[in-house]
């Protein structure tokens, strides 16, 4: 069994990693926020941002949620500054959580090379203290796991998602939160979900943000179906949604919740990751790094994702575990990823097997172990233009 | 025996290939028995019963689409005789779907470039 702890933050959640964010706060400053990170090589030091110019709410909220995430110890702003993130809410709100947080304006420090030199001698000056930072006891109740598909085929419904499913109830029954998302792929299991909702309210409201998915889709003339799920064998957006469905186990639902909502307790939960609203700013998730960034801003400490074609990303600020479930695809492309559970159906393992292998690898990652994206040094992170309403009062009932 | 194709749920009308499998292997599955016509790849999905165009495909249990044609025992399903009920699948080299008619109120371009 493994002993978790995690790094105490004040809002009373731990972290289960202590990095250094540096948040670019539109494309202009992508590159001099990108060149402070290159000398700290493979020591905790992240890249996340917003690359639009104009001001929108729910960028703001994601990111200020990336910014002060339990695996968040530290934060360097940079900024162009003419651009309208509300740069100075942002840390405010990053101080107000006892974090060290600086603000770099390129346009009042000298440009880019004063810029480079400011945020690399600030990053220096925080960096030692997160690195020797004391660990503390953490519970598995403290821990929000995230689970994703991509690159699905016909063997992630068959292998990785129902491991995972496997590996969800088991951690949601210890306490933790466990949250699935992708409404989009969802079509098709609205009726299985409704059922499995602890109140006739929330499955009303599942059945309405699944239909409002099919809605957005339809307009946008294309499903969340990319053409290599159909080389992988999966012919229909439902017959991809029922695989994808496994990943959510096969416990009750305990609530729906929108990016930048942390779970209030443990359980299973839903995430619509679908905007609100007339349909604007086009695909509701334009790629796998952009649900996985809403998994994070929605606190998950770790991302378990599986995948049959062959996904090699990870992320930024939580490690991603990658749950193979394609034995030919594993035999490719082994070294990227923590879970073989193509093996099922050589017959030389069962499903039950792979899910406590998911159950044990998430804990050893919480534990510090390192995850094979995370050892490639992947730290893949997108956020685009997007708008929720809040979620309504039956979408968390009280337990 | 090793398992070649698998089926998922009791009431699936199409089984899984659990390993790419050659044209002329003889498969049991879900009560029945047939050989294979043509090879298919590793997640292929294979009839268990002659199937009509209009019928449900069924896999996990619940409706995955309606088939646009006519499928034997043994005959292989995918993109080119199902339809999902839901959203039009698109697949890479296939044309994007034409932009659905304007609904009642929807406003037309200003300028529509000429043919």
């Amino acid at each position: 069994m493994t002993d978790l702890t995690g790094y105490p933050r004040s809002d009373g959640r731990k972290g289960i990693r202590n990095v250094v964010a540096v948040a670019y706060l539109v494309e202009c400053a992508h590159h001099v926020a990108r060149e402070i990170t290159v000398p700290f090589g493979d020591r905790a030091v992240h890249l996340v941002g917003f690359p639009g110019c104009y001001p929108n709410a729910y960028a703001h909220r994601i990111l200020e949620a990336v910014c002060t995430h339990p695996n968040v110890g530290a934060v360097l702003l940079v900024s162009l500054g003419c651009e309208s993130f509300a740069r100075g809410r942002l840390a405010q709100a990053i101080a107000a959580s006892g974090r060290p947080v600086e603000t770099l304006v390129i346009q009042e420090r000298g440009g880019t090379r004063a810029t480079v030199a400011e945020g690399r001698s600030w990053v220096a000056s925080v960096l030692p203290a997160l690195e020797s930072a004391e660990r503390v006891p953490m519970g598995i109740d403290e821990l929000v796991v995230g689970t994703i598909c991509g690159g699905s085929d016909a063997t992630s419904g068959l292998t990785a998602n129902p491991a995972i499913g496997l590996a969800f109830d088991r951690l949601a029954a210890e306490g933790a939160a466990c949250i699935f998302e992708e409404t989009g792929e969802l079509i098709g299991c609205e009726a299985m979900l409704a059922r499995r909702s602890v109140t006739r309210e929330l499955a009303a409201e599942v059945v309405a943000c699944v239909e409002k998915a099919r809605r957005w889709y339809d307009a946008m003339g294309h499903g969340s179906f990319a053409s290599g799920n159909a080389e992988g064998e999966l012919t229909t957006q439902e017959e991809k949604s029922l695989g994808a469905y496994a990943k959510s186990g096969s416990g009750p639902l305990h609530g729906l919740i929108k990016p930048g909502d942390v779970p209030p307790r443990g359980g299973l939960y839903l995430l619509d990751v679908v905007p609100d609203g007339e349909v604007k700013w086009g695909f509701p998730n334009i790629v796998d790094n952009a649900e996985i960034g809403e998994l994070i801003a929605c606190g998950s400490h770790v991302i378990l994702f599986a995948t049959g074609r062959g996904s090699v990303v990870g992320s930024a600020i939580s490690p991603v575990v990658k749950v193979c479930g394609n034995p030919e695809t594993y035999a490719r492309l082994a070294d990227d990823m923590d879970v073989n559970a193509g093996a099922v159906l050589s017959g030389t393992v069962d499903l039950a097997a792979v899910g406590e292998q998911i159950h044990r690898l998430t804990l050893e990652v919480a534990a510090g172990a390192k995850t094979r994206s995370e050892d490639l040094g992947h730290r893949e992170f997108i956020l685009t233009y997007k708008s929720f309403e809040p979620i309504g009062p039956a979408c968390l009932p009280v337990r | 025996m090793k398992l070649d194709v698998l089926q998922i749920h009791p009431d699936d009308n199409v089984g899984v290939a659990v390993r790419p499998l050659r044209a002329g292997t003889r498969v049991a599955c879900g009560g029945t028995a047939f050989d294979l016509a043509q090879d298919v790849r590793l997640g292929a999905k294979l009839a268990l019963r002659p199937l009509r165009a209009g019928e449900c495909v069924v896999k996990y249990g619940e409706p995955i689409g309606t088939l646009t044609a006519d499928v034997p025992l043994g005959g292989y399903v995918h993109t080119h005789n199902l339809e999902s009920d839901y959203l039009r699948t698109w697949a890479r080299g296939e044309l994007l779907p034409a932009p659905a008619p304007p609904t009642a109120g929807a406003r037309r371009p200003a300028y529509r470039p000429p043919r």
